[in-house]
């Protein structure tokens, strides 16, 4: 038994380097440590809006969501509390759609516009036109976040993943992954979990 | 938290560990359980289907009616099932789909859609814990697609298509 599956996985390593290129999962992107690209995105008040604007600030809770998935809808209460919380601490938060809105008509500008102010979203909400950002970033699905930490070599990736370890009930949250990345960042200290994942919508190109 | 599969293949499956620590949550999640035409897993009840040693092929999809690309591979994975059965192969279907959806749109859409293949829910809210635990390499994208047999394993975190699905499959049956 043991034999096989060693078998098995030398089978599976095998498999994986013979991988043709189709199949090969280069999730492009950032990883911890990089330099984040800023970006002139619109907003739902229709201004353009860059990392560069906020002088003040020092880092970001760069979040890829949407209007329409269910994920995303499940953490909107959660996104808005965080930019509460940590916007005064100098770390708020910049949501980005990276969705095309041709191929989902919900995430459409118009409606992002309304579903900001029905949540009334305390931060700003942007359209990624044209889908230039997301790839870089390497998103994958929504919500995805990205904090940046603002350095004198530019904003700097210190976490990539999840909110949270529970998307159905946040009353049911034992490790809130992203505030304990920022305490972290802010108190110049050690993030210990810099990377989770999480079931979510992909993004349609 | 209490988690009753009650497949229609005789695979019934009780887990009640903590039942005594939580008795109302525990009901409450029993009563939404048998009422769910299709088995429900946490990732610990779900894990055993995706190391069985027998010498059937396995192909594992992860998808839930509120995705879209996984709605349109769907019927690819009917038509293999259908066709490869003969082959040793079978295919799962893993709903994704959230509590609130298995009433209004997971069993609707299964009857409606007409399935074959089997439908299972996986319900395991710790999602970082158990995601590399299916696959190293999956962020947590779906659709998602496992294809296993006792020999070898192959995952593949986008969708497919008939073509694609049938091609990656003959390296587990040819």
């Amino acid at each position: 038994m043991k034999t096989l599956k060693v078998l098995g996985l030398l089978a599976l390593v095998v498999l994986l380097g013979a991988f043709s290129s189709k199949f090969t999962s280069t999730h492009a992107g950032y990883g911890i440590g990089d330099t984040a690209t800023d970006f002139s995105l619109k907003n739902v008040d229709g201004k353009m809006v860059s990392l560069s604007d906020f002088e003040n600030a020092k880092g970001f809770l760069v979040i890829f969501t949407c209007n329409t998935c269910p994920y995303s809808v499940a953490y909107e209460d959660r996104i808005n509390a965080l930019d509460a919380k940590y916007k005064p601490l100098g770390v708020p938060v910049i949501a980005i759609n990276p969705n095309n809105p041709e191929k989902k008509p919900g995430d459409s500008f118009a409606a992002m516009k309304t579903r900001a102010a029905e949540k009334r979203f305390t931060f700003p909400y942007l359209l990624d036109e044209g889908q230039k950002i997301y790839p870089q970033y390497g998103a994958t699905r929504t919500p995805h976040v990205y904090l940046l930490e603002k350095t004198s070599n530019g904003n700097v990736v210190k976490y990539i993943g999840a909110i949270d370890d529970n998307s159905r009930d946040a009353s049911e949250v034992e490790e809130k992954f992203v505030e304990n990345a920022v305490d972290a960042m802010l108190a110049g200290k050690e993030i210990k979990t810099t990377t989770t994942r999480a079931i979510g919508c992909s993004i349609k190109v | 938290m209490l988690f009753i599969t009650s497949g229609c293949n005789g695979k019934t499956k009780t887990d009640n560990k903590e039942k005594d620590a939580q008795p109302e949550y525990a009901e409450v999640r029993s009563e939404l359980g048998n009422q769910v035409k299709f088995p429900i897993y946490d990732f610990e009840s779900f894990e055993p289907l995706l190391y069985k040693e027998d010498d059937k092929t396995y192909i594992i999809n992860f998808w839930a009616t509120w995705c879209k690309p996984c709605i349109v591979e769907l019927p690819y994975f009917e038509k293999v099932n259908a066709e490869q059965k003969n082959n040793n192969v079978e295919v799962i279907l893993v709903s994704l789909d959230m509590p609130s959806m298995w009433k209004s749109k997971l069993e609707p859409f299964v009857e409606k859609k007409d399935l074959k293949s089997k439908v299972i829910i996986l319900d395991d809210p710790k999602q970082n814990d158990w995601i590399p635990k299916v696959a190293e390499e999956w962020g947590g994208g779906i659709p998602a697609t496992l294809i296993y047999n006792k020999d070898k394993r192959s995952f593949y975190e986008q969708g497919l298509t008939y073509e694609e699905l049938n091609e990656e499959l003959n390296k587990f049956i040819n």
